[in-house]
């Protein structure tokens, strides 16, 4: 794959703070990159990195082929989407549209065309003689994504353009999102704090932590094989079950936690050559199941159901199971109560295993 | 619970009432109990108020308390500017005037006599117009364009110049008096009303500068960087997005350096020959000439002309500066 955007050892500090620390990320032509992880990590200040409005204490960014590490974020070919939409209050959407197209000196009738494109795109052009004032939230979002579009740049930069907006709305822009990058196939690096929007845009994910890329990879594999214990947390929604225990070899590899011992022949440990070491077992919810089906499953608890939070389409257990509490992923239909003795069970070659220590995956 | 009883026996009543005028459907349905008819006894809808509560005394007393205090002395001025002095020898300050003249008033504006002239306050009000003007504009200019540089350009030393800045508001005037002297007159400025504009544009500086800063510190950096992702340079954003969008910083700025540029009275002393004294000076010296008697008449009409400028300001832009102080509160 050809890459569109390239960082190279980068790194950013403010004053004693290092904030990003030898970051390398290569991002390919077309591709929507999704920037993941707890506030404070750094990704907007990556993303304002890539654009030029922060300066890098060290390293490279290359957007296209070309060393931008120097530019000014208008000499860049990128087009950027902030969390506050940042409309111009004073200007007209059209004027905000046209804003920076006007600075490059575009030829006027250029400019014209170029909003209306953008404008039909978005379906604003009701909206293009209005003040942002008068805007409901979905349509400055709209807007504000038309000022990046109309610059027809290579590289779409988002930071938490939707989390503004309401639950609906949100759901309904992204998938505008989506069909405009289908559309466009442009490079687009984008910020969210929601694991749904990650999952349902992203051909890739990045988890960042601490200033660090923790996994790159695509959403599916980093829901089935997340590379760290981190990262198994921080997908998936409720959080994925642990326990604590250890591997021990004989009769097979086995994990053994308290009276509990589980089978991991059909795991698909990274290193085949795996020596026996403390370790964390972890199994999603929705890997679980309850009742009869849990009578076939490889591995099969009792336990007791404390809480129940039905959500329509599933609903969730939380079982206590000899001190663990585990969450359990149940039908809809599901009729269970707190108080219930009920019997879980899980295939362990679902599960996920990370060492005690580093917590990397096994 | 205890509702129910009564609606029960009301819904009964109806019936029988309904059935006695024959069971007329329109009839029924305007007597159907209103809202009105589910209120129970008690407190209900708008809460009453005592007019004459004592919370209400207090407040009220102590304002006209207060306007009496600030607004007796206008009263006596005005008052006595429109009587002739005659009538004021009689020594009753309070009484309307019996004769009523503006005489006073021409005089103080074009005939009033100072240790040095005689054409009244004219010659001051067209000084301190001349004063005024540039310096306003010049020192909000300067002021506003250091405030937004500080505020969004964080060129190197940007925070040691602002300390600079905030320290010398805290420095006393009296400090500097006489160092400014000496700076005018090195390069020439010194007695000229040029030499005056600048002074008053120094001495705005920290105090605007800090306003314009903070003003422009608020204003959302998503702005600034989507204007630069846009190719907008530093004037360019200045003008284009940070101007439009503090127009009400601007008002108050105004507001701040037109009342104190015009009631200044020590720069104007100082760094001013006779003939180009702001109107400040020049009403002082009606006022304290003394020559002939003193026309109180004459000078209650100078002082109320002289403090006509901020008033009028304070009239016109009142609203304007109250929206302006609010403004901040609300988001692009
Ligand atoms: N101008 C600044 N000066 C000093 N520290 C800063 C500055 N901007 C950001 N930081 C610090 O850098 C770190 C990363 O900030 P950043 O805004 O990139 O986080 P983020 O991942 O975008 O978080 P969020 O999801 O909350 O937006 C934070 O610890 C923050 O406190
Ligand atoms: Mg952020």
């Amino acid at each position: 794959m050809e890459a569109s955007i390239s960082i190279k050892n980068l790194s950013l500090s403010f004053g004693a703070l290092d904030v990003l620390k030898d970051l390398n990320l290569d991002v390919g032509r077309g591709e929507f990159l999704v920037l993941l992880g707890s506030s404070g990590c750094g990704k907007s200040t990556l993303l304002n990195c890539i654009a030029g409005l922060l300066d890098v204490s060290g390293g490279q960014i290359f957007i296209g082929g070309r060393n931008v590490t120097w530019e000014e974020p208008s000499k860049r070919g990128i087009g950027m989407v902030f969390q506050s939409y940042a409309l111009y209050p004073q200007m007209t959407v059209a004027g905000n549209l046209s804003f920076g197209l006007k600075n490059a000196r575009v030829p006027k009738p250029e400019i014209e065309e170029r909003v209306a494109r953008a404008a039909k795109i978005l379906q604003i052009e009701p909206l293009l003689k209005r003040k942002p004032a008068a805007l409901s939230g979905g349509q400055r979002q709209r807007a504000a994504i038309g000022r990046a579009l109309v610059r027809d740049a290579d590289v779409f930069l988002f930071d938490e353009p939707l989390s503004n907006l309401d639950a609906k709305l949100r759901a309904d822009l992204r998938v505008e999102i989506k069909q405009l990058h289908q559309k466009l196939s442009n490079t687009m690096i984008y910020v969210t704090h929601d694991q749904i929007e990650a999952m349902t845009l992203a051909d890739r994910i990045a988890i960042m932590r601490g200033g660090r890329i923790l996994q790159l990879a695509s959403p599916k594999e980093i829901y089935n094989r997340p590379a760290s214990k981190y990262v198994a947390e921080f997908i998936g929604s409720p959080t994925m079950n642990f326990f604590e225990g250890e591997i021990i070899s004989g009769d097979g590899l086995r994990f053994v936690s308290g009276g509990h011992a589980f089978p991991l022949e059909d795991y698909a440990f990274l290193d085949s050559t795996f020596q026996p070491a403390p370790a964390w077992f972890g199994i999603r919810p929705e890997h679980m199941v309850a009742g009869d089906p849990a009578d076939t499953a490889p591995v099969r608890l009792q336990g007791r159901v404390e809480l129940v939070e039905p959500l329509g389409s599933d609903t969730l257990a939380r079982v206590k199971v000899d001190g663990h509490l585990l969450w359990v992923r149940l039908d809809g239909q599901a009729s269970v109560f707190p108080g219930d003795d009920i019997q879980v069970g899980f295939d362990p070659a679902r599960a996920n295993l990370f060492d005690k220590t580093t917590e990397d995956r096994l | 619970m205890t509702k129910t009883p009564h609606l029960l026996k009301n819904s009964l009543k109806y019936r029988a009432e309904a059935g006695a005028a024959g069971g007329d459907v329109s009839l029924r349905l305007a007597e159907v109990p209103s809202e009105a008819a589910r209120v129970e006894n008690g407190p209900a809808g708008r809460k009453p108020r005592k007019v004459l509560s004592r919370r209400n005394i207090i407040v009220y007393g102590t304002l006209i308390v207060v306007c009496l205090y600030y607004l007796l002395p206008l009263y006596v001025m005005i008052v006595t500017s429109l009587k002739g002095m005659p009538e004021i020898r009689i020594g009753n300050i309070f009484s309307p005037p019996l004769e009523v003249t503006f005489q006073p008033w021409v005089k103080a504006w074009a005939e009033a006599c100072t240790g040095l002239n005689c054409d009244g306050l004219s010659r001051g009000f067209f000084n301190s117009v001349r004063i005024l003007i540039p310096s306003v504009i010049l020192s909000i200019v300067i002021a506003s364009v250091n405030g937004y540089a500080l505020a969004n350009w964080r060129f190197k030393g940007a925070d040691t110049f602002f300390t600079i800045l905030i320290v010398g508001a805290f420095i006393p005037y009296q400090v500097m008096l006489y160092p400014l002297v000496i700076m005018l007159r090195e390069i020439g400025l010194y007695g000229s009303l040029t030499g005056l504009v600048i002074v008053h544009t120094i001495f705005g500086m920290p105090i605007l500068t800090l306003l314009f800063r903070n003003y422009f510190a608020s204003v959302p950096q998503e702005l600034f960087k989507a204007a630069r992702v846009d190719g907008a340079g530093f004037w360019r954003i200045y003008f284009r997005i940070m101007v439009p969008m503090s127009l009400p910083i601007f008002v108050v700025a105004m507001i701040l350096q037109v009342t104190g540029i015009w009631n200044d009275f020590l720069f104007g002393v100082v760094y001013t020959k006779p003939d180009l004294y702001p109107m400040t000076v020049q009403l002082n010296n009606i006022v304290n000439s003394t020559q002939g008697v003193k026309e109180y008449n004459v000078n209650m009409a100078a002082t109320i002309l002289t403090g006509l400028v901020p008033l009028t300001v304070y009239f016109i832009s009142g609203k304007l500066f109250v929206r302006g102080i609010a403004a901040g509160a609300v988001k692009g």
